[in-house]
């Protein structure tokens, strides 16, 4: 069983809300990446989504691409998250994601990436930009090396579709809640449950629910259908605030356990 | 030398053919609203134009400095009832526009549809502009067939995302002994972020939904380009012109922002035309290769655009263009 299995499995038991975070890594820099996931990890949040920068985030909204500027101007590349999740791992009871673009990873070489994403203890990855249709090769090496592909499904994935990303994922299946790009809303997407049960339908994988999600009702609400709920803007956007505040750890932990209280 | 006269077309570029066609299909499909990126401004033009007359919503996505240097386009779009947006991330030029019109559109899927400019972007988009493209190079070579009696030996287009070129070399890909010479953006230098010559500078990589030559860093984030000509400031070059590259099928070269301000110039006053800045790399570098054919050889070149818009660039490129020695006499 790997990391992200035993953690959903153990939620499913628990009948626990699960919450999994995301955070740009090396916002405002990778040392201070380092102690927000520790604090991450002290406060409970059960799977931690690690972003890698990118120039041109397409997919994200205008918080993480403020993030990712931030994190760019301190001179973070992927090979330098890999060497700080390298050097964290065993500090850090959490599964651990990577969240990229494919072309940070391409450079790098796929292969090198899978093999240095294995010494670094990484339990998932994720990329954005990669359709289904091409996934394959890169899900193949992963699995090779016992790290899940995650894969994204969206409202507009047709139920075809839906069973191929089931059948070539793993770990979980991140089910975006709208269309559009990432960023925090007051209320959920009204067509977010019936995403779920769609999925629900195709797929015994674990369902992490993202886009759009920042306060406890939302994780309470999210958790009655599906088993984890991914929060993301909110969170960038305390670090943004908090970033070179001597207490930005703290506030990270605060605002984790309010999301779970 | 003969020149495919697309900076005749309406709205002044070959743009229109690929503009017109996915609006059709825009309407077709049941779409209400359009969102576009353009950079030179002839795509966004090209498509408020094509949305005016279909009754479509436009919305063009441009980046402020590509906004700055093509103005006049810009007052044009407004004029057809197209609102402009400006990006203000990266290098506030053409990719940047390409990002921000794609988050549009992801959020907006169920009534916009995304009309993208030239042979680049996600499947089908390369395909689709293509096609629509084609129309230059049946056109091409049906009058130089009648014209001149026979095929050219060279045929030479610009190439930003490269829509025009691949439209026209689309005409003769069968024709194995026609040379295909699409020319980049050499800008001031082939250094890091001074110009958009990808098969230069670059390597492969995915930028915006395509698997192609890219000019990025050692960690894969994308560089910054530059290029006097806004159309050809792109970080990336569309899928099919890789491939043929890879084929041995296409040649590429590039151009200098000077070299192309002296092939404004020489077309300008040789011929009466104000070639579009873009064009006017396609028009140096025949100027360049022209010496070294046979005497007799028929060189075809994609005059893509006209050059209107590009006056207020050619006059602050610091006068080069407007005083010649030849006026003192």
């Amino acid at each position: 069983m790997t990391r992200l299995q035993s953690t959903f499995a153990r939620l499913r038991d628990k009948r626990a809300p699960g919450l999994v975070t995301y955070i740009t890594a090396g916002d405002p820099d990778l040392d201070r990446t380092a102690g927000i996931l520790r604090a991450l990890d002290r406060a409970g949040a059960d799977v931690l989504e690690v972003g890698v920068p990118f120039s041109d985030p397409l997919a994200d909204g205008p918080v993480i691409q403020r993030a990712t500027e931030r994190a760019l101007a301190s001179g973070t590349t992927l090979s330098r998250v890999l060497d700080l999740l390298r050097e964290l791992r065993t500090d850090i009871a959490a599964p651990i994601v990577i969240f990229s673009y494919a072309n940070p990873i391409l450079r790098l070489g796929a292969e090198q990436f899978a093999d240095r994403a294995r010494e670094a203890g990484v339990d998932g990855v994720l990329v954005l930009d990669l359709p289904i249709e091409e996934a394959d090769e890169f899900r193949t090496m992963l699995a090779g090396r016992g790290i899940d592909t995650i894969l994204l499904l969206s409202p507009t994935t047709t139920d075809d579709r839906l069973r191929r990303a089931a059948a070539l994922g793993s770990g979980f299946l991140y089910a975006i809640s709208r269309l559009g790009v990432t960023g925090a809303r007051d209320a959920l997407a009204t067509g977010a449950r019936e995403m779920v049960e769609r999925i629900r339908r195709v797929s015994d994988l674990p369902v992490a629910l993202g886009f759009g999600i920042s306060r406890p009702d939302h994780v309470r609400e999210v958790a009655q259908w599906a088993d984890a709920a991914v929060v993301g803007s909110a969170l960038v956007d305390v670090i943004a605030r908090e970033g070179a505040s001597r207490d930005l750890n703290t506030r990270v932990e605060e605002y984790v356990r309010w999301l779970k209280s | 030398m003969f020149l495919k006269r697309e900076d005749l077309t309406h709205t002044g570029a070959h743009k229109i053919n690929n503009a017109l066609g996915q609006a059709l299909l825009a309407k077709r499909m049941g779409k209400r609203r359009v969102v576009a990126e353009t950079g030179a401004g002839q795509h966004g033009v090209a498509t408020a134009t094509a949305c005016a007359l279909l009754g479509l919503e436009c919305r063009v996505y441009m980046g402020t400095e590509d906004m700055r240097r093509q103005a006049l386009n810009v007052v044009r779009m407004q004029l057809l009832g197209a609102a402009v947006h400006g990006v203000e991330a990266g290098s506030r030029t053409l990719k940047d526009a390409i990002n921000e019109a794609m988050r549009d559109w992801v959020a907006n899927v169920d009534d916009t549809y995304y009309l993208l400019g030239s042979a680049l972007g996600p499947h089908p988009y390369p395909l689709m502009v293509r096609e629509f493209q084609s129309v230059i190079g049946r056109e091409a070579r049906a009058q130089i067939l009648e014209q001149a009696g026979r095929l050219p030996d060279v045929v030479v287009a610009c190439v930003g995302g490269g829509s025009n070129a691949i439209g026209i070399f689309d005409g003769f890909i069968d024709d194995a002994g026609v040379r295909l010479i699409g020319v980049e953006a050499g800008g001031e230098t082939i250094a890091p972020g001074r110009h958009a010559a990808r098969f230069a500078g670059g390597s492969t990589g995915v930028l915006q939904g395509t698997r192609t030559f890219v000019l990025q860093d050692a960690a894969g984030n994308i560089e910054l380009t530059h290029s006097i000509s806004a159309g050809l400031d792109y970080a990336a070059v569309g899928p099919e012109h890789a491939w043929l590259r890879e084929l041995g099928r296409t040649e590429y070269a590039h151009i200098s922002d000077a070299e192309a301000l002296d092939g404004f110039r020489t077309l300008a006053r040789l011929e009466g035309i104000l070639p579009a800045l873009e064009s006017s790399h396609a028009i140096a570098y025949t100027m360049q290769l022209t010496p070294t054919l046979q005497p007799g050889s028929i060189v075809l070149v994609n005059l893509s655009g006209r050059g209107d818009k590009d006056v207020q660039t050619v006059i602050d490129s610091g006068g080069r263009v407007l005083s010649d020695p030849a006026d003192a006499r």
